[in-house]
């Protein structure tokens, strides 16, 4: 029988693909796992958006890598959610995994941790973005609203045109604070410097803005943000994670205007760094991993881990990301006063007020 | 593979003076099986999927693509370890779909519930609910030659009716849960009727009016839980309220075991593939979706009103669709519905009724089998990629809907009454 064609082309094509692939390198010797023996299992079950959604559920995951890196008796792992009806059954088996430390990713997963944190004591809890008055679960929150307000108030002595805008993914807390920080920061310059800054896209008092209903769509973020732009806003202050990116591009096709990034330093993380002239910083990478080695000490001494923590100004959870390329256009006299804010924050004589700032346990 | 091995006898007109030998049940059962019969074109299918998937997996994971890199070298690792790679990850998906052999392990030696072992049956079972529903409701439209692709948008207006009725009346559970499940299926078919009326009236295409109906719904979802009717009053991220106890649909095996999610609702889909394979077999309705989906022009000649076919149909799927919905909002229990929890099920619904060729047993075959893909996926992840699952699917889909592709690779053999395709009118 002849040889079919199909055949032939099957033998080249995978001829090829193992060419492609198989080199001819050496043989390693026995190369070990990392943390393979590790006593302590910790695991993290994220939002929707998955792991790698170069937003909060990856800066936290990226806190556990860095404690499994820290401490080689621990291993670490995740589970992803598509949406809330995929919290129980991760968690749950996260608990039938015999993890020793079980994260939760996002403020709308704190019941679902409490329910299951309740029905097993032994086991350490975390919730991200959320409060909890159950025992054995730890609650990182952040207080966003005090970096933002200083991010406010360089946004206010920066901007040329007397406009500046933000506006958000969706009208939840973790957003909305970092909102109330940057009109707040504003307000404060209007009232010190005499200035009449007008932001655009967040009435802190009505607590109503602009939001593009999404955290994903950078082509909405960019179209909101030239609206903005051509009602004289030349600074945008995008809060929403990967769609923000959209301000960035925005800022980037017109001479005028800039950016100030949230979560991380937008320096660092995003492709802009020349647009934008600091960011607002939520230390969630820290937290999360200052929550896990917290969690394997109380384990040593066979305790569930407790407590919460809130990112501030203070503690370092929270902060203004460097000028870097805007180094010499924020004057001498802006970054003396951003200092003195900041101290008098920590100090407690300046308090920025949001509805939606974490609750104290 | 090969084709080569039986060679039928030639049908011979004469076959009264010299009957042939009739073929032994294993002759025919062999032939069955080389040939592209929608059966096995569904079951090679499914074989190719799992194939293709193990490559996918071998190539997506770093320690086993980096042995290739020295397989000249040391063969034995690469294939030692795609093999381990593969057998694992299927066993793991299987694990958490049907049954964890850690936990019958833990069961045999007394540290486990037998409601335990249950749990990956429930959470298939729970997963398969919302498809049986919108794959009903795209099959359904399907057999009218309507194509719905607005099932998604459908559940999310009967989510949101289902959700109305479950938090703001307070009946007993007796008559508020089949209330909130009504109204589920009323807002569904409501909005759904939407596209079956404009293609009666004006003639505009339904997918395109489906399409965009979605989209409306979605917006108006994120919009209304805002409202201050639906939103939460205890939690200030974009949730619902929570639907009160007596209108929460009630575990079918709760008794055995906390965790065991499965609801009455897969009841309800079951009831609602019975009574779709009734409307379409048995009563005049079913009869008339049929012979306007067949042939538009003939039936409209024969005196039917294929417009009022079309409007009827598609607020019948749009209830169907809506039932979905109704079972997602008064099963999330206490946690309320957000922009989140519809996920892709409308979506997913097409897939399903194409898998299931739909027809209402095939369809809640296909739902099982999608439930189980997904909830596998969830419990084996990390060590799986979660997105395994809607990957087999959507290779499982791509090979039944060209059913001639599956018979060029495997080489199989035309059936007696020709290939099996879905009809493709109304695309």
């Amino acid at each position: 029988m002849a040889v079919k064609p199909y055949k032939l082309a099957l033998v080249g094509l995978s001829a090829v693909g193992l060419a492609a692939v198989a080199a001819c390198g050496e043989a390693p010797s026995d190369s070990g796992d990392d943390n393979a023996d590790a006593s302590f299992l910790a695991c993290m079950v994220t939002d929707s958006g998955g792991v790698d959604d170069k937003s909060f559920n990856e800066s936290s995951w990226n806190g556990m890598l860095a404690a499994e890196e820290e401490n080689d008796d621990i291993k670490v792992d995740f589970k992803e959610s598509s949406s809330e009806t995929d919290y129980d059954p991760n968690l749950q088996s996260s608990v039938d995994d015999g993890c020793n430390f079980i994260v939760g990713v996002g403020g709308l997963m704190t019941e679902n941790v409490n329910a299951i944190a309740t029905a097993n004591p032994d086991v350490s809890f975390a919730t991200v973005d959320g409060f909890s008055e159950v025992e054995n679960v730890y609650s990182i929150q952040f207080d966003t609203a005090q970096s933002a307000f200083l991010a406010g108030y360089v946004a206010a002595a920066q901007t040329q045109t007397g406009t500046v805008a933000t506006w958000g993914g969706l009208q939840i807390p973790p957003v909305t604070i970092f909102m109330d920080g940057f009109a707040r920061g504003i307000a404060k310059h209007n009232e010190d410097k005499g200035t009449d800054v007008q932001l655009l896209g967040w009435d802190v008092e009505a607590q109503e803005g602009t939001f593009i209903n999404g955290f994903e769509s950078a082509t909405d973020g960019k179209s909101q943000s030239d609206t903005f732009i051509e009602q004289g806003a030349d600074i945008i202050f995008p809060v929403a994670g990967p769609a923000g990116i959209g301000a960035l591009t925005a800022a980037a096709e017109d001479d005028a205007v800039t950016a100030i990034w949230v979560d991380t330093d937008g320096y660092e993380s995003t492709d802009y760094g020349s647009e934008i002239i600091t960011s607002a910083e939520k230390g969630l990478a820290n937290a999360v991993k200052d929550s896990v080695l917290a969690a394997y000490d109380a384990a040593q001494g066979g305790d569930a881990v407790t407590g919460s923590y809130i990112g501030t100004l203070e503690n370092g959870g929270v902060s203004l990301a460097p000028f870097h390329d805007f180094e010499d256009d924020v004057s001498d006299e802006t970054k003396a006063e951003i200092d003195a804010l900041t101290q008098q924050i920590i100090d407690g004589t300046l308090v920025v007020e949001s509805p939606a700032s974490p609750t104290a346990g | 593979m090969s084709t080569d091995t039986a060679t039928p006898p030639a049908e011979q007109p004469d076959a009264a003076e010299n009957p042939p030998p009739r073929p032994g049940f294993t002759q025919l059962f062999g032939r069955y099986l080389i040939e592209a019969n929608s059966v096995m074109v569904t079951v090679y299918s499914l074989l190719l999927a799992f194939l293709i998937g193990a490559v996918l997996l071998i190539v997506s994971d770093e320690n086993v693509r980096s042995t290739y890199t020295y397989f000249f070298a040391r063969p034995q690792d690469a294939l030692t370890s795609s093999w381990i790679l593969v057998r694992d990850s299927y066993l793991a998906l299987f694990e958490g779909a049907i049954l964890n052999l850690n936990t019958l392990e833990r069961f045999q030696a007394g540290t486990a519930e037998f409601g335990d072992l249950l749990r990956p049956i429930s959470e298939t079972l729970l997963n398969a609910t919302p498809l049986i529903f919108t794959g009903l409701a795209v099959g359904l439209a399907f057999r009218a030659g309507l194509f719905n692709i607005g099932a998604q948008g459908q559940l999310i207006f009967g989510m949101l009716g289902a959700l109305a009725v479950g938090f703001s009346l307070n009946l007993p559970a007796v008559v508020h849960l089949p209330l909130a499940i009504v109204a589920g299926a009323l807002a569904g078919a409501a909005f759904g009727a939407i596209p079956g009326v404009l293609k009666a009236t004006t003639g505009a295409h339904e997918v395109i009016s489906s399409i965009m109906l979605n989209n409306i719904a979605f917006f108006f979802l994120v919009w209304a839980i805002g409202t201050g009717f639906f939103h939460s009053e205890t939690k200030s991220e974009l949730v619902t309220k929570p639907v009160d106890e007596s209108a929460t649909l009630p575990t079918l095996l709760g008794w055995l075991g906390a965790g065991l999610r499965v609801n009455l609702a897969l009841i309800v889909g079951l009831a609602a593939a019975v009574f779709t394979w009734w409307l379409l077999s048995r009563s005049t309705f079913g009869f008339r979706i049929r012979a306007v989906g067949f042939n538009a022009h003939a039936s409209a000649t024969a005196g039917m009103h294929v417009g009022r076919t079309y409007a009827s149909t598609m607020a019948f799927a749009g209830g169907l669709a809506g039932l979905a919905g109704a079972a997602l909002s008064l099963g999330v229990g206490s946690s309320g519905v957000t922009t989140n929890t519809a996920l892709e099920y409308g979506f997913d619904g097409i897939t399903v009724a194409l898998l299931g060729r739909a027809r209402p047993g095939g369809i809640v075959a296909a739902a099982l089998l999608f439930g189980a893909l997904k909830a596998g996926a969830l419990s084996a992840q990390p060590d799986v990629p979660v997105d395994i699952s809607t990957l087999l699917q959507a290779i499982i889909v791509l090979f039944i809907a060209a059913p001639a592709l599956v018979k060029a690779i495997l080489h199989l053999r035309t059936p007696r009454g020709g290939m099996v395709t879905l009809e493709a009118k109304g695309w």
